[in-house]
């Protein structure tokens, strides 16, 4: 079981975020994370990466308890990749991607010549080498996402943990983004990536998890998942979900806009 | 732009031509070649700095006198210009390479951790504790070797306190240990105003400007002694940890999720710098700029990464501050502070260096 989380739960202070949250995400699967802004999506996703203690229940990743790893420990079983945003300094793609391989390096050492080649087959495997030598604030948004795909993967966790990969990307580098994300799930890595488009999950999640209100609300299969009704409850606008192509795939269309045109 | 793609192109032909990946990318090159070349200008200044002077000294004799410490040589030369060479010249050269070195790496360290290019290193207080702590021991009537322990310990416990009372705030780490900072230094420059204002106008009140202006002059092997072992202790483990004030600068999260314990790294940063920054003002007094401006265009010319960045500043700045303090030295019979002079050499250049075009 990749991760597994029991009875788990968090407060900040008084408010009660989270609550009663149990999951258990298989091995190379590709999850997708939906639920409205504030639902607690963020702070379950900083729970299981241990940027945020002090949660009840508890959080497994890879058959170890997070709670008991150490801050290098939890490096190797689970990686993260946030939103790109834009560095303060001027690095080079390689050494961005060079960052995330140093785990087993002690305080005082610096990368050597493996980690330089694990970087490098972390871009190589995303198809983004030619980008090595370039900066790393001078390429597209799409790109910076890919580069920041390259560097969970040179960290060598077999789980990845994303936090709305693809909110600031236009449609193409989301196509490519989460093409790519898909194909890495299909090579054995497992996945968990928060997304606000619910017609993401039917094209690119093996499951979906519905966090609303604190607690999971539906996890199960992306058809089973979303529905007219959930979407609607859980965004407060009525939705149709529709099929195209003999149901391979189904898109969510606001009805409010449809009926009154 | 034009330069960027010749670049990758030339470095796309190594790589094919080499059969694989070429890590040393031509950035890396350049960034190399201008480290060396800063070693090689230290060491050409310091040798031309002990020789010039107003008493200038034959470089062959120089030489004379400097073997003349471990090998029995006939003296050719009169006692008071050994006096000048051994006892003025070099604590004073090697006095402002340590200080040139401590205060541009503890800037460039300040600058990673804070994730802020302005920040200089005496962000949280260590200048002002220092000149709160020389001006009392001025009144006091401290020899200058208390002076400068005063100056030190109380430049120590002013950061103490800065990351003390930051631990007790609530918000943003990094916002809060700034401000903490900044309101600990006015506390302590308004200490200063208060001594200033009791001392004695006509001795302690000078003294005390002069020291708050930043001089290496009157520097003694006594000095080397006290602040070069910190020193050089301190800018080694920054030197060590160079790697990971690049983690440190993509922000806590993430250097968390990639394995790094960030609370205790910082800490280590933080202390080592703070140290070398304490020993360095202790003894040349406040010493502006050069923390602030070394690290600014050692990263124009080797980039971000602080594998080079740390000891092209290092280099650079122990550079920088003995060719100012030979001005200092050489332009007038009455010498001007460096710190006057640090100012002056460096606000002019570094405007020049962000106004000026960026190379097409």
């Amino acid at each position: 079981m990749s991760i597994s989380i029991q009875n788990m739960g968090f407060s900040y202070g008084k408010h009660e975020v989270l609550h009663n949250v149990n999951a258990e995400i298989p091995d190379g699967c590709l999850v997708n994370v939906l639920g409205p802004n504030g639902a607690g999506k963020s702070t379950l996703f900083r729970c299981i990466l241990g940027l945020q203690n002090g949660y009840s229940g508890t959080i497994s990743v890879n058959g170890k308890d997070m709670r008991k790893l150490s801050v290098k420990e939890r490096a190797r079983e689970i990686s993260y990749i946030p939103q790109s945003h834009s560095p303060v300094y001027d690095y080079e793609v390689m050494d961005v991607v060079l960052m995330a391989t140093g785990n087993d390096l002690g305080m005082l050492r610096t990368p050597g010549r493996s980690h330089m080649l694990r970087a490098y087959e972390a871009l190589e495997r995303i198809g983004i080498s030619d980008l090595a030598h370039r900066t790393y604030t001078q390429i597209s948004g799409g790109e910076q996402q890919l580069v920041l795909v390259a560097r969970a993967l040179a960290q060598n966790s077999k789980t990845i943990i994303m936090d709305e990969p693809t909110s600031a990307l236009d449609y193409g580098n989301t196509v490519r983004v989460l093409s790519c994300v898909k194909q890495l799930a299909r090579e054995g890595l497992s996945i968990v990536q928060s997304t606000h488009q619910p017609d993401q999950a039917f094209l690119y999640a093996d499951k979906t998890m519905v966090i609303y209100e604190g607690s999971v609300a539906a996890y199960g299969s992306p058809k089973d998942v979303i529905t007219k009704e959930l979407v609607s409850k859980i965004y407060g606008i009525d939705v149709e979900v529709n099929s195209l192509y003999d149901d391979r795939v189904r898109v969510c269309v606001p009805m409010s806009e449809v009926v009154h045109s | 732009m034009e330069n960027n793609e010749r670049a990758r192109q030339l470095s796309h032909e190594d790589s094919r031509k080499s059969g694989g990946f070429d890590f040393a990318s031509v950035s890396t090159k350049k960034a190399a070649l201008f480290i060396i070349c800063l070693a090689v200008a230290m060491v050409v200044v310091s040798a031309v700095s002990l020789l010039v002077g107003r008493f200038p000294i034959d470089p062959f004799v120089g030489l004379q006198i400097l073997f003349s410490q471990i090998f029995p040589i006939e003296p050719t030369w009169t006692t008071q210009v050994e006096s000048i060479y051994l006892n003025v010249r070099l604590p004073r050269i090697i006095l402002a390479l340590l200080v040139g070195c401590a205060l541009a790496s503890a800037g460039a360290a300040y600058q990673g951790t804070f994730q802020n290019p302005l920040v200089s290193p005496d962000i949280l207080g260590a200048s002002q504790g220092a000149a709160f702590g020389a001006a009392l021991a001025i009144l006091l009537g401290f020899s200058s070797f208390a002076l400068s322990a005063t100056a030190f310990t109380f430049s120590l416990a002013t950061v103490a306190m800065v990351l003390l009372i930051s631990t007790r705030a609530k918000g943003n780490r990094i916002l809060v240990v700034v401000l903490a900072g900044v309101m600990m230094s006015s506390l302590l420059s308004a200490g200063v105003s208060f001594i200033k204002l009791i001392a004695d106008p006509t001795n302690q009140l000078p003294e005390i400007t002069y020291w708050l202006m930043g001089a290496l002059n009157g520097a003694t092997m006594k000095e080397v002694y006290l602040a070069g072992p910190i020193i050089v202790v301190g800018c080694a483990v920054l030197f060590a940890l160079r790697w990971k004030i690049n983690i440190l600068t993509m922000g806590d999260e993430e250097a968390t999720t990639m394995g790094i314990n960030v609370n205790r790294t910082r800490f280590v940063i933080i202390l080592c710098a703070t140290l070398v920054t304490a020993a360095s003002v202790a003894v040349s007094g406040m010493i502006g700029w050069v923390g602030l401006v070394v690290p600014h265009l050692c990263r124009m010319v080797v980039g971000a990464d602080y594998r080079k960045l740390m000891p092209a500043s290092m280099l650079g700045g122990a550079t920088f501050l003995l060719i100012v303090d030979d001005i200092a030295r050489l332009l007038s019979t009455s010498e001007i502070p460096i710190g006057i002079l640090t100012a002056f050499v460096g606000a002019p250049f570094f405007l020049y260096l962000i106004t000026r075009k960026k190379r097409a």
